[in-house]
């Protein structure tokens, strides 16, 4: 029941999703619960000590009440440390949960399924949020499990008390809890929609200033920029002001609210020790009873704000992992063909049915042992073309075909191990740069890794480096230039030995001579019999090309006809 | 939280040092400062009357059977007290908040007035969209050292010894308790901290490159997928992510140990207090309302004292904001302004002339090693070279964005060094390798060099850049939005836009970056006549790969090893 309920909205699926943890989600709330109640007995049971030792019994018949304020003193601590310990690694296990479960639905849309170009702020953003989560059960859900297992034993034994203290004391946490969270996430809500506004203007005035300053002071002027951003600054402020003064007004309230309550519960307790309805003896434990329970409310305010954020990741979240996938697997898949060519057959294809399509009969192939350039101004599609060819994605009208097989009935790992892509900008991972070439091929030694490292011209740079393979690379590693990157894509491509190595653009990065000498490495992939297809804005050496194929205006591709020297 | 709480120690103490700043260097902060010890000296006194009279009343009825009526006036007192809490504590968070909105505000215009007048073009591309979302969003981060550690300092301060002082006059004995657990509260603090920073670093390296895993990975999927290796990640994540919570987890097991030990301490204090009052109470040698005062401000006077630990650790993190902007403030003045400067010769009617200049760069070397120009006035100069070889160095040293390690660059004789390099850059117009668009129309992004130019001139400089079909195709032609949030506008078609601002520009010199790079065979030919066009009656240095876009120019030079020598070039074919 729970669970249908939950997965009727993002948050709700994002919950279920870490259904696994749910347990230990119980056993956190327990504690943080008995934390705030021995706090709260702690400050109670002193009370009723020393208001007891004031009537001067017996010492011993103290000893009750004694135990009693150190057994709570000492377990609040121990309670509190085995609550943090059991919520972290909650929050720890629930994210493991969360990035695994939402990489697996992200794996089939990249890049299929995102705009073109795949934005890397839409990564990004996807990682943010997703991490976003583990506040979930930490700050957002937990908070008013324990307010309402805290807040109803409060009353509870205040109602044994007096009932009638026990309603005014309920009224007040109610206030704190659920009226001054409510009111402040209003608030916010209105200003943070404004904010956002003003902020975004800000952001592009300071964008501006940081990365077009050298331009504007050769322009001359400096003077109009500084009083752009200046405006957008001074409305900024104006808004974060309000909000302080929001969050002000929240903490006010709460403050106001629970020294209000001890006064409140106390004048209606009052005539009741005079009527005899209580004892006296427990007046001073009612009114500790009542300041301290809003310690149960106090964090509500900003569960409320956290549950809020992690609403909106979630429904980020969602708006990339719903997307429908670009590819569909065959239920049957048939063998990739071990020979004949690669070849386009009257391929056309959009981004979006509605939008004009990016190729239009298009037509070519590949064949094996061959080199292949693909030319065309950029922003044409070539890099379509590249993604087409793995089945990244699927062309709306035609075929594309290896040995005279449609692409669209082999199973899509397999291909992708007959035809390789080595994307625009190759990503390095974090490790070493053996691990990152052995990509290519995870069963590849080292001996081999280091020979086409060797191929690809990092031979020199290899033997300069202390650690050799072990060098770390990638985020947090040891600097790599953009052609050494390139270098490595390359040489993580020809590892594996498929039968078509496509490279987008891998030589954009590089100077003349170098782009000249990798574009010859790759051209020679031709000589073990892999066709080769080089995608680029501009040749190096058209000359080393069995043919030079070009995408035009018309969106098609068409031969170039004998080699143009510029 | 666990983002928070596993944190580097090298981190806090830089973070330590940056707060040191922050409050030394802005006016605003101190004054908020001041602020705030006010409010929190006025919220304990209220915090000590509230106790003291809630005291009077349930000693009152419960000891000496007084009524509600006997009381009503101390309950109107208390309510008042109530009131007034919750006011100190309006103005208590919001100032903090107020406080961290100015500095933040005023860090940002003054990373914007170094990086204008100071230091113009001293940060990178990449680097600025991190910068700029540190500088706007940072402020919550600064939140939580304005608003929540430093009035914690206050308090931590004020706080336990005015309740010390209000509460020895009512139990000497209790007082003494607390005047001896209070202080073993900091003192733990530290000796913990000592204890497991060795500890607690040695597991920082290994978490943060655990923690970068996720990203790394869905940074990378295409090239995952692509290599068929996007599956076997996946598992990847779940035993990294179980291996980074072991880690963690084991670390946290001893960072929250400390903050139990603090507040077994806290509990343990008011624990004693409380059996010691009653003990006291019970033989007659204590009233109740004595009693009642100690034992209602015990728990407050701990209280501050265990949170500094916590607000701390929150602060340091946030302190990441205002390091990246000081880190900008601090870089030295690339060029220095003359106290004196000399007149600006014009580079249109005086040749200029470059000596012996070199450029050194850490990790690259000498960039440029002894590099002789002489540029007569309407000359054009085309200068090619290997990437990185130094050509967008020697352009900067001309606009003086930068200044060389040796050598000197003079004009008609005049040091350029003596010359106020603003006054200097008006006489010169440059066009870099990636253009900043502007958020705003077309036309006011045309306009960079000449704001009053009419749509007459706009509208030949557009002509002349060649983008007159671009503008034609836009939906609402010059007033089309671009830049951020608007139309977005390829590589080349920037640099057209930028090569059309230069044609507003009626400064005598030229400087192009490889304003071909990026462009197809077509848009470089047109490109290369606008060049003919804007290089015809000015000085001009053309840097390019390509040799269509210094066709027109007088003679070539090539930038190697820090020098330049004539162009040769190779023969056709070779090279584009």
């Amino acid at each position: 029941m729970i669970a249908s309920r939950l997965s009727r909205s993002p948050l709700g699926r994002a919950v279920l999703v870490t259904r696994g943890r749910w347990r230990r989600f119980a056993w956190s709330a327990l504690l943080g619960a008995a934390t705030v109640l021995a706090a709260v007995g702690l400050l109670t049971t002193s009370g009723y000590l020393i208001s007891r030792a004031a009537e001067k019994p017996e010492i011993l018949s103290l000893t009750v009440a004694i135990v009693g304020v150190r057994f709570f003193g000492i377990s609040r601590s121990l309670l509190r440390y085995a609550e943090r310990l059991v919520s972290h690694d909650l929050a720890f296990r629930s994210l493991t949960d969360l990035r695994f479960r939402f990489f697996e639905r992200l794996v089939p849309l990249v890049p299929g399924a995102l705009d073109q170009p795949a934005s890397a702020d839409l990564l990004s953003r996807f990682v943010g949020d997703v991490d976003r989560l583990q506040d979930l059960y930490l700050r957002a859900l937990t908070p008013p499990f324990i307010a309402l297992a805290t807040g109803l034993v409060c009353v509870a034994v205040a109602a044994v008390m007096l009932p009638a203290a026990a309603a005014v004391l309920a009224v007040m946490l109610l206030l704190g809890g659920v009226g001054v969270p409510g009111l402040t996430r209003w608030a916010a809500r209105v200003s943070g929609r404004r904010q956002a506004a003003a902020r975004a203007e800000l952001s592009g005035a300071m964008l501006e200033v940081t990365a077009g300053s050298a331009e504007i002071a050769v322009a001359g002027r400096e003077a109009d920029w500084l009083k752009r951003m200046t405006e957008a600054d001074t409305d900024v402020v104006a808004l974060q002001k309000r909000d302080a003064l929001n969050g002000g007004l929240a903490a006010g309230l709460t403050t106001m609210l629970s020294a209000g309550a001890a006064v409140a519960v106390t004048a209606v307790a009052i005539p009741a020790v005079d009527d005899g309805l209580l004892a006296g003896v427990l007046l001073a434990a009612l009114a500790l009873l009542a300041m301290a329970s809003f310690e149960a409310v106090l964090p509500l305010g900003p569960a409320a704000a956290s549950l809020d954020a992690c609403a909106d990741a979630a429904e980020r979240i969602e708006e990339i992992t719903e997307r429908p996938p670009p590819v569909l697997e065959p239920a049957i898949p048939v063998p990739v063909p071990t020979d004949g060519p690669l070849s386009f057959e009257a391929v056309r294809f959009a981004y979006r049915p509605e939008l004009p399509a990016v190729l239009d009969a298009v037509d070519f192939s590949v064949g094996s042992g061959e080199a292949v350039a693909l030319v065309g101004p950029s922003g044409a599609g070539k890099s379509t073309i590249a993604e087409l060819m793995v089945r990244f994605r699927d062309p709306d009208d035609g075929r594309i075909m290896v040995g005279g097989v449609d692409l669209r009935s082999m199973d899509p790992g397999r291909l992708r191990e007959s035809v390789r892509l080595a994307p625009q900008d190759s990503y390095l991972f974090t490790g070493t740069l053996g691990e990152n070439v052995a990509l290519g091929d995870p069963t590849a030694c080292p001996e081999e890794i280091v020979e086409v490292l060797g191929r690809v011209g990092l031979g020199p740079w290899l033997d300069g480096l202390d650690d050799g393979l072990e060098t770390l690379v990638g985020e947090g590693g040891s600097m790599v230039s953009g052609g050494q990157r390139q270098r490595i894509a390359a040489a993580r491509c020809l590892l594996g030995r498929p039968r078509f190595m496509i490279f987008d653009e891998p030589t954009a990065h590089l100077d003349p001579e170098g782009a000249l000498s990798l574009e010859r490495i790759l051209v020679g992939g031709r000589e073990r019999g892999a066709g080769v297809l080089i995608i680029t804005h501009a040749i190096a050496d058209p000359a080393g090309f069995d043919r030079v194929l070009e995408l035009d205006a018309s969106h098609s591709v068409r031969e170039r006809g004998p080699v143009q020297v510029d | 939280m666990a983002r928070t709480e596993t944190r580097a120690p090298d981190s806090s103490r830089r973070a330590r040092e940056t707060q040191r700043r922050l409050v030394r260097s802005s006016g605003s902060a101190r004054a908020h400062i001041a602020l705030t010890v006010a409010l929190g000296l006025g919220a304990t006194a209220l915090i000590i009357a509230q106790a003291t009279l809630l005291a009077m009343v349930i000693a009152g009825v419960f000891m000496d059977g007084q009524s509600l009526g006997d009381v009503s006036g101390l309950l109107i007192w208390l309510a008042l007290i109530a009131v007034a809490r919750g006011l100190v504590s309006l103005g208590f968070e919001s100032s903090g908040r107020f406080g961290a909105a100015r500095v933040m505000s005023e860090l940002r215009r003054r990373l914007a007035e170094r990086l204008l007048l100071v230091n113009p073009g001293t940060t990178r591309h990449d680097h600025s969209g991190e910068l700029v979302a540190q500088a706007v969003d940072g402020v919550e981060a600064l939140e939580a050292y304005f608003a929540r550690y430093l009035p914690q300092v206050v308090l931590a301060a004020t706080v336990p010894i005015a309740i010390l002082a209000w509460v020895f006059p009512y139990d000497w004995k209790a007082g003494l308790i607390l005047a001896i657990t209070a202080p073993l509260i900091p003192l733990f603090m530290v000796l913990i901290g000592l204890l497991t920073e060795g500890r607690t670093r040695r597991r920082w390296s290994l978490l943060s490159r655990l923690s970068s895993h996720f990203l790394d990975l869905v940074a990378g999927l295409q090239t995952l997928r692509a290599y068929g290796r996007a599956e076997s990640q996946a598992d990847s994540i779940a035993a990294v992510g179980e291996r980074y919570r072991r880690e963690t987890m084991g670390a946290l097991r001893i960072g929250f140990l400390s903050a139990l030990v603090l507040e077994l301490l806290a509990m343990i204090g008011v624990a004693m207090v409380a059996t010691a009052v009653g003990i006291q109470l019970a033989s007659g040698s204590l009233q109740l309302e004595a009693g009642l005062v100690v034992l209602l401000l015990a728990p407050e006077l701990y209280m501050p004292l265990r949170q500094l630990g916590n607000q701390f650790h929150a602060s340091a993190d946030g302190m990441a904001a205002a390091e990246s902007i000081f880190e900008v403030l601090d870089q030295p003045a690339r060029v220095e302004v003359p106290a004196r400067p000399v007149a600006v010769p014009s580079p249109g009617e005086a040749g200029l002339e470059i000596e012996g200049l070199e450029m050194l760069f850490p990790g690259r070397g000498k960039v440029l090693d002894g590099l002789n120009l002489s540029l007569s006035p309407g000359e054009t100069v085309g200068l090619v070279g290997p990437s990185g070889g130094g050509k967008s160095t020697l352009v900067s040293l001309i606009l003086r964005l930068a200044s060389p390690g040796a050598g000197k660059i003079s004009c008609g004789g005049v040091d350029l060094g003596s010359v106020d390099p603003r006054e200097w850059r008006r006489q010169i117009v440059w066009v870099p390798q990636r253009p900043t668009l502007f958020a705003g129309s077309l036309a006011w992004n045309l306009s960079l060099f000449d704001p009053d130019a009419g749509d007459d001139a706009l509208a030949l400089a557009i002509g002349k850049a060649g983008l007159t079909g671009l503008v034609d195709g836009l939906p609402e032609g010059m007033d089309t939005l671009i830049g951020d949030g608007g139309r977005r506008l390829s590589v080349g078609q920037s640099q057209r836009v930028a090569l059309a601002r230069a044609f507003l520009s009626r400064a005598p010199m030229v400087l192009l970056d490889e304003p071909t790079a990026h462009l197809d065979s077509d848009s470089e030919e047109t490109v290369s006549r606008a060049i003919g066009l804007l290089t015809a009656d000015r000085t001009a240095l053309v840097v390019s790969h390509r040799r269509r876009a210094i066709a027109g120019a007088d003679r070539v030079l090539e930038l190697r090893e820090g020098r330049l020598t004539p162009f040769e070039p190779q023969p056709a074919g070779a090279a584009t």
